[in-house]
């Protein structure tokens, strides 16, 4: 039961808040204290499309405590449309094969199960193909 | 340089290992003396007085942490100097580097780096998600991601850009289960080959069981003193450590601009290699991290021995072998010996003073003059590198 810290988190894993650098114009997610690009401070928040592409993958069939229920699940990095990496679990997959370059989309989830019955269950991005969008 | 001894060199007097393995019997407490006991015996009974614990996750799997005094306690040398250091799966090569670093400022006359790991205080899930507070936990770890599921996404990537058959990378465990079998204190002695590494089970796609290093208890410990501040007659030859290097890269394996390039990896054995006067060819072994298959590819990569993506064919052409042009994991690596965590990166010391000295029994190479050891923190957040040269 960690309840500040999910709270705290909340524009990311809801609305994929970051920032974008008001010195040198990166994009950048998760949000930091200082611009990886420039090295100055990053402050401005700057909303993420949530669209991008599958950069690698792996289904997990060993997991965590909190993720069990879930078995197997995949982890992917997905590099955004607007530049940054992000790691996240791909849903909604059906029968389609998983592949580096496929198009995804964020959706809300539910990501893990924080503690035992009493616990609080943690909401969150994750990514399903985008059937629509363009291949780049 | 290398060739002038000087007496105001730093050297490794002593070393102690316990096997790695389960062992149910024995806390952490137990195993940590074990280790102690035997490289101060090792060392003809030099006493440290200084303790640097390298260890990974007893905060959070035995619930206890203030290792620092809680082994200076135990082993009656309460009123040292004593403290833990935390970088993860390297935590024990961190702690030989400030083990060094103390030495070699002039304020320590004789050091104790120590790391020790006990994981079977708990088992399966909890084991797996008390490994992944290494990660970044609000966005790598939250997301069900662990540092194994980060060497399957590098190897999927890494397979995609090279063109490499997969396959090719039962290579590097092979040939860890061959040099454990000739390694008493190694986990895991049993040979395996390229059709059981075919039918291994899946952990997290494309890495199967037989491509991660197994979690394991186990404690390792070194004796660091200046080369003047010794008794006269040792019973054995000393290592010196002539260059030391600890380098970090991006936590987040999602913030690194190439994932496939291990940056600290690449710094760690360049700066240790510049301070010992030396080129990473000029080594006559290599103690590399093989936590997973993927980071002994990408290793071999980023110390300059291949070029990026060819670091797979190094263990396919036997280059890797103890009779090959460049032997690694000599005495059966992580994948072969175990992975005790925050011990490991001591443990890959010991072994190669074991074969400077000439004491590495079956697995012995022939006059090794000079080791490189390399150990990574999970996708190499943390790297440290050091260089030993046995002094005759
Ligand atoms: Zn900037």
């Amino acid at each position: 039961m960690e309840i500040s810290r999910h709270w705290r988190l909340k524009k990311q894993r809801y609305s994929l808040i970051g920032e974008v650098c008001p010195h040198c114009d990166a994009k950048i997610f998760p949000p930091r204290d200082v611009c990886p690009e420039c090295g100055q401070e990053a402050r401005s928040e700057f909303a993420f499309s949530g669209r991008g592409q599958v950069y690698s993958h792996t289904t997990i069939y060993d997991a965590p405590a909190g993720y069990e229920n879930n078995l197997p699940y995949t982890v992917a990095l997905i590099k955004l449309d607007e530049g940054p990496i992000v790691t996240a679990q791909l849903t909604d997959l059906g029968a389609q094969p998983v592949e580096i370059g496929m198009p995804v989309e964020m959706v809300t989830r539910r990501i893990r199960e924080d503690g035992d019955e009493r616990g609080m269950l943690v909401y969150g991005y994750k990514f399903r193909p985008a059937w629509n969008a363009p291949i780049k | 340089m290398n060739d002038a001894v000087k007496n105001t060199d730093i050297v490794i007097a002593g070393i102690g290992q316990t096997p790695v393995g389960e062992h149910w019997q024995l806390s952490l407490k137990n195993l940590a003396y074990l280790a102690y006991k035997a490289a101060v015996q090792d060392s003809g009974g030099l006493k440290p007085d200084a303790l640097y614990v390298g260890n990974m996750l007893a905060p959070v799997l035995s619930h206890q942490a203030h290792l620092g005094v809680l082994l200076a306690d135990d082993f009656g040398l309460a009123g040292i100097e004593a403290a833990a250091v935390e970088a993860g799966n390297a935590g024990g090569a961190a702690a030989l580097r400030l083990a060094y670093l103390a030495v070699a400022s002039g304020c320590v006359n004789i050091a104790m780096a120590l790391g020790v790991e006990k994981f079977t205080d708990q088992v399966g899930p909890n084991v797996e998600a008390a490994a992944s507070v290494i990660l970044d936990s609000d966005y790598e770890a939250a997301m069900g991601l662990t540092p194994n599921a980060q060497a399957a996404l590098l190897l999927r990537r890494y397979l995609y850009e090279y063109q490499v058959p997969r396959p090719a990378f039962g290579a590097f465990p092979i040939l860890a289960h061959n040099n454990a079998a000739g390694n008493p204190q190694a986990m895991y002695r049993n040979l395996i080959n390229a059709e059981s590494y075919a039918q291994a089970g899946m952990v997290c796609d494309p890495l199967n069981l037989f491509d991660i290093a197994p979690w394991a208890d186990g404690a390792a410990a070194v004796i660091v003193a200046r080369r003047d501040s010794l008794p006269a007659a040792l019973p054995h030859p000393l290592a010196r450590i002539s260059g030391a290097s600890l380098a970090t890269d991006r936590l987040a394996l999602h913030d690194r601009p190439n994932p496939l390039f291990l940056r600290a990896a690449q710094k760690s054995v360049e700066r240790a290699c510049r301070q010992a006067g030396i080129l990473p060819q000029d080594v006559d072994f290599f103690e590399l991290c093989d936590s997973t298959s993927t980071y002994a590819a990408l290793s071999l990569e980023a110390a300059g021995f291949a070029a990026p993506g060819q670091g797979w064919r190094m263990a396919q052409d036997g280059q890797l072998a103890l009779d090959g042009k460049l032997p690694v994991c000599t005495l059966g690596g992580f994948k072969g010996r175990g992975n005790p965590g925050g011990a490991a990166g001591l443990y890959q010391v010991v072994e190669a003073v074991l074969q400077l000295r000439g004491e590495a029994g079956k697995n012995q190479l022939p006059h090794p003059q000079r080791a490189l050891v390399q150990s990574l923190s999970g996708a190499a957040a943390t790297a440290v590198a050091h260089v030993l040269e046995v002094i005759h």
